[in-house]
């Protein structure tokens, strides 16, 4: 099937009208550059998006208390609690499954007065107390000395580690700042390392403006008693937080007496739930891509499959000749078929190679003008590459189907008579 | 080499229903040169696609060198064609985009031979008609009479038991045509059975034998005494 003759048989019947054929293949390769370029596109936005989550452990919630909106045991309604540290312990005793619990406490805020001064400068910044294993929850690039570990928790350490924007805010360029003191609402916490965030999206130069001391000298200087203001949650990996949560809030009703049915009384942010319908949405746009693309594809092979109809029609006579000359029908409803097959996938490899190097540009392009929001790296992986040779091949034997058959059903004896 | 019995065949046209060979007895022995001649309507046309599997009669019986022709189907009457006849036509019918040499090595691959031994067959039967130095011409780069003969040489390639020829000189002029018969001749002293079928006088004179239709029936089989075409180029 696959001889020399044959081959030359196709390129000299396609070579023959070669303006026609290159505006059929024109056809298909729109069709598959536009398939491409759709799932390059689809892939890149998903890549900005992700990147912009910035390696997040994703599958975390964080929870933190609201007012009880039932009564219960004879406690009233409207009641406020707080979660302690003794929370943590129980939830880390009674779930496996948890990957961290990080308790938090934290000062300022939004529109908070100036709450940090060194030397003459001060600023109003939110300070955490944390535990080490946060920084696994929230990437962060530590640009400078380090973060905090547990014998800065044991030892309740006053140390402090401050963003890149709080660096920037209270010391001059260029001045050391490791081992230098800042007074945070009047205490003194000595710096140990400065940080930057690892993900680009509009919050980071916000999220630079924070300090993270230690959870317990935070609670020891801020007289916090051992009260818990939110927790950081993350599950094991094949664990999904979203399952594992109400049994979370199960643990902590009971540990503060409130109703079990009560809903309103632990608010959270489920990251893994958001995360989730963002990864619908890819899988839209995927699905989308290739509704769009294979249909502009089909108009192309349906482009083919009419000049094969033409071809076979001018043919006629040739078609004949061969027939008397003992070509069997299959040999020339193969002939028919390979030279739509061909056609199809050489300009649908022209399409993807097309497509490849627009993609190509495209990365260039964004390289060199630095990252932008929600885009990044826009690529077609090679399962799709070979998955739209499938559908080539396959809607190349499609185009020339229909053609084949009228080929075969020319009669040798009406092909050649003369008219 | 050919036996045909009671051959009959009809076509629709419509609702009209034309009868066109009512009843032809004839047979063909080996490297005989036979002309069918008849005015045109008579059916001779008819006769050679049926002869030429092409067509396929109502009613008869047909057998080529012993074997039946009937209840074809299209594979196997491909490979029938390629392996027993030799098709020559008016209008010449070569692939207008293909070399004379690759237009004569067509039936051979069909046959599946192989593209080496092919075209040096190929060139052998080119050579045979005098064309071997015209073998990488395109078809418009020949004349009528180069034409016709690039088509008898495919005709001889697959070596078919009987060639037939569909008014072999009608589109050529007295000298070429004579020049043409002249090659059917010297291919029919080698052994070849022929089959012709014309409508002039002289060129039937060339051959052995003339049938001659009328109105779909045989109406003369005779003998005659072959003018050489030689003798009038």
């Amino acid at each position: 099937m696959f001889n020399r003759d044959r081959w030359d048989e196709i390129i000299e019947a396609l070579s023959r009208n070669w303006f026609r054929t290159a505006l059929t293949a024109f056809g298909v390769l729109w069709g598959i550059f536009i398939l491409v370029v759709l799932l390059a596109a689809g892939k890149g936005l998903e890549n900005g998006v992700k990147k912009g989550f910035g390696g997040i452990a994703t599958n975390s919630m964080f929870m933190w208390t609201q007012t009880v909106s039932k009564s219960y045991k004879g406690l009233p309604k409207g009641r406020r609690f707080n979660y302690d540290l003794d929370d943590v312990a129980a939830i880390k005793e009674n779930m496996p499954q948890l990957r961290f619990v990080s308790p938090r406490n934290q000062l300022g805020g939004f529109g908070g007065a100036n709450n940090v001064v060194r030397g003459l400068n001060s600023g109003a910044f939110n300070v955490y107390g944390d535990y080490p294993e946060y920084i696994e929850q929230q990437p962060m690039n530590i640009t400078s000395g380090r973060f905090i570990n547990y014998g800065d928790i044991e030892g309740k350490r006053k140390i402090a580690v401050i963003g890149e924007g709080v660096r920037k805010a209270l010391y001059d360029n260029g001045e050391e700042h490791i081992g230098t003191y800042v007074k945070i609402n009047g205490v003194n916490f000595m710096v140990v390392g400065t940080y930057s965030m690892v993900s680009s999206n509009g919050n980071a130069e916000e999220d630079e403006k924070q300090i993270y001391v230690p959870f317990t000298a935070f609670s020891q200087a801020f007289n916090m008693g051992n009260r818990v203001g939110w927790m950081a949650v993350t599950a094991k990996d094949g664990y999904s937080i979203t399952q594992l949560k109400s049994e979370v809030f199960d643990i902590v009703k009971n540990r503060h007496s409130i109703h079990p049915e009560d809903d309103r009384a632990i608010g959270n942010f489920d990251l893994y739930e958001e995360f989730q319908k963002v990864d619908g949405l890819f899988i839209a746009l995927k699905i989308v891509a290739y509704f769009v693309g294979i249909l502009v594809l089909l108009s192309g092979i349906i482009g083919i499959s009419n000049i094969m109809l033409i071809v076979v029609k001018e043919r006629t006579k040739e078609i004949g000749i061969r027939r008397a000359l003992g070509a069997s029908p299959w040999s020339i409803r193969g002939q028919i078929l390979m030279e739509s097959v061909f056609l199809t996938i050489i300009s649908g490899m022209m399409g993807i190679s097309l497509g490849a190097a627009l993609i190509y540009i495209l990365n260039k392009i964004l390289d060199a003008n630095g990252p932008v929001e929600m885009f990044a790296n826009p690529s077609v992986d090679l399962g799709t590459v070979i998955t739209a040779l499938f559908i080539l091949i396959f809607s190349g034997l499609l185009a020339g189907f229909i053609p084949a058959q009228n080929a075969i059903k020319v009669k040798p004896i009406d092909a050649l008579r003369n008219e | 080499m050919i036996t045909i019995k009671d051959l009959h065949k009809s076509y629709t046209m419509g609702t009209n229903s034309l009868h066109v060979l009512k009843g032809i007895n004839f047979s063909v022995q080996e490297g005989e040169l036979v002309s069918i001649m008849g005015s045109s309507g008579s059916g001779k046309s008819t006769l050679l696609n049926i002869l030429g599997m092409l067509d396929e009669a109502d009613e008869g019986s047909y057998t080529l060198d012993g074997v039946p022709i009937k209840n074809l189907n299209e594979k196997i009457a491909a490979q029938y064609r390629n392996k027993f006849l030799g098709f020559i036509f008016q209008s010449f019918n070569l692939i207008n985009y293909k070399s004379a040499l690759d237009n004569v090595g067509m039936p051979l691959y069909y046959q599946g031979m192989k593209r080496k031994e092919r075209t040096e067959k190929a060139m052998a039967y080119l050579e045979k008609v005098g064309l071997a130095n015209w073998a990488h011409h395109m078809p418009n780069e020949l004349s009528g009479g180069q034409k016709q003969r690039v088509a008898i040489a495919r005709a001889l390639a697959s070596d078919p038991k009987v060639l037939l020829a569909d008014e072999p000189t009608g589109a050529l002029d007295t000298k070429t045509s004579y020049e043409v018969m002249d090659l059917i001749q010297g291919i029919n002293d080698e052994g070849k059975t022929i089959l012709i079928v014309t409508h002039e006088d002289d060129i039937a004179h060339m051959t052995k034998r003339i049938v001659n239709l009328k109105d779909g029936l045989i109406i003369d089989d005779t003998a005659v005494d072959q003018v050489r075409a030689l003798s009038h180029v």
